[in-house]
């Protein structure tokens, strides 16, 4: 089952491709933290990729940190293999941790079922968001609902987002 | 001209890229009927030669065949690469244009 808003966070303890391993405790004192579900070769991640990026960027100085986590199976998909994330994550500049939940359990704790699906808790580490990073994957300059900017927006400010939940849109998450 | 529509459903993208796909035929002139193929098992991806959905082919041909990358066939959601060069799991409607364009030019020219 899905966590369900105002639920607490799911701990997790992954490798990340820099080296390091983390836990929610990697991010005590922050105002927000975002869990988000991602995979190297899913098309809806490329698509909406560099604003998941430029949105860290601007979020850093308010306290706002993402964690990617990549639960899929690299034996049925190798472009999600650990090796790969890690080439990824360099090409890209990615300004957070990316993280292989190889065993699945995480994404199994969160009932995550897609890439990329978002989780956004608060200060509380409350699910404060779940679901989509926008309402335009194919077009940014289309965009008329920024859910995620938004919902960062009302964490940081001390308000609930609305909407709290929007459908998560993009590829399946490839269970073993 | 024959013209394929394969999809599988767990790429949420099919049902855009049919309404661009007959927005391109409509806006070519063109009147011939899209054979729809719902493939549902890798064993259908394997034997179709599937690069992920959605994928449209015009008498055999990929409408962006450098994207059409695994020759084996796989149950994946497709990569589009756009005009402006940004990733996209939906093809553009120029982009189909394109193709059915390219198509008749071709068959023009064999005919002469």
């Amino acid at each position: 089952m899905t966590l369900a808003t105002h639920e607490s966070i799911v701990s997790f303890s992954l490798p990340g491709t820099d080296g390091k391993a983390y836990s929610p405790d990697s991010f005590a004192g922050v105002s927000a933290l975002a869990v988000i579900f991602w995979c190297n070769h899913c098309p809806y991640v490329r698509a909406w990729e560099d604003r998941v990026i430029a949105l860290q960027r601007e979020y850093a100085e308010r306290g706002v940190h993402f964690v990617l986590i990549n639960s899929n199976d690299p034996a049925k998909y190798p472009e999600d293999s650990f090796d790969k994330m890690t080439l990824r994550a360099r090409e890209k500049g990615y300004p957070f941790p990316y993280l292989f939940d190889e065993s699945q359990t995480v994404a199994r704790g969160y009932g995550a079922t897609r890439t990329p699906e978002i989780f956004l808790f608060d200060r509380d580490r409350e699910l404060a968001y779940h679901g989509a990073p926008d309402d335009n994957y194919d077009d940014p300059a289309a965009v008329a609902h920024r859910y995620f900017r938004d919902a960062l927006e009302a964490v940081v400010a001390g308000r609930t987002p609305a909407p709290a939940e929007t459908p998560a849109r993009g590829c399946t998450i490839k269970w073993r | 001209m024959r013209i394929d529509f394969l999809y599988w459903e767990e790429c949420p993208s099919h049902e855009d890229a049919l309404s661009r796909l007959q927005a391109a035929l409509a806006e070519e002139g063109v009147r011939d009927e899209i054979i729809v193929t719902h493939v549902a098992t890798e064993a259908q991806a394997r034997a179709l030669a599937f690069p992920g959905s959605p994928t449209i082919r015009l008498d055999g041909r990929d409408i962006q065949p450098e994207t059409a990358t695994d020759g084996a066939g796989r149950l994946t959601c497709r990569l589009y690469l756009l005009e402006d060069g940004r990733p996209s799991p939906l093809p553009s409607r120029e982009m189909i244009a394109r193709g059915l364009r390219t198509l008749a030019q071709t068959t023009k020219e064999v005919r002469r």
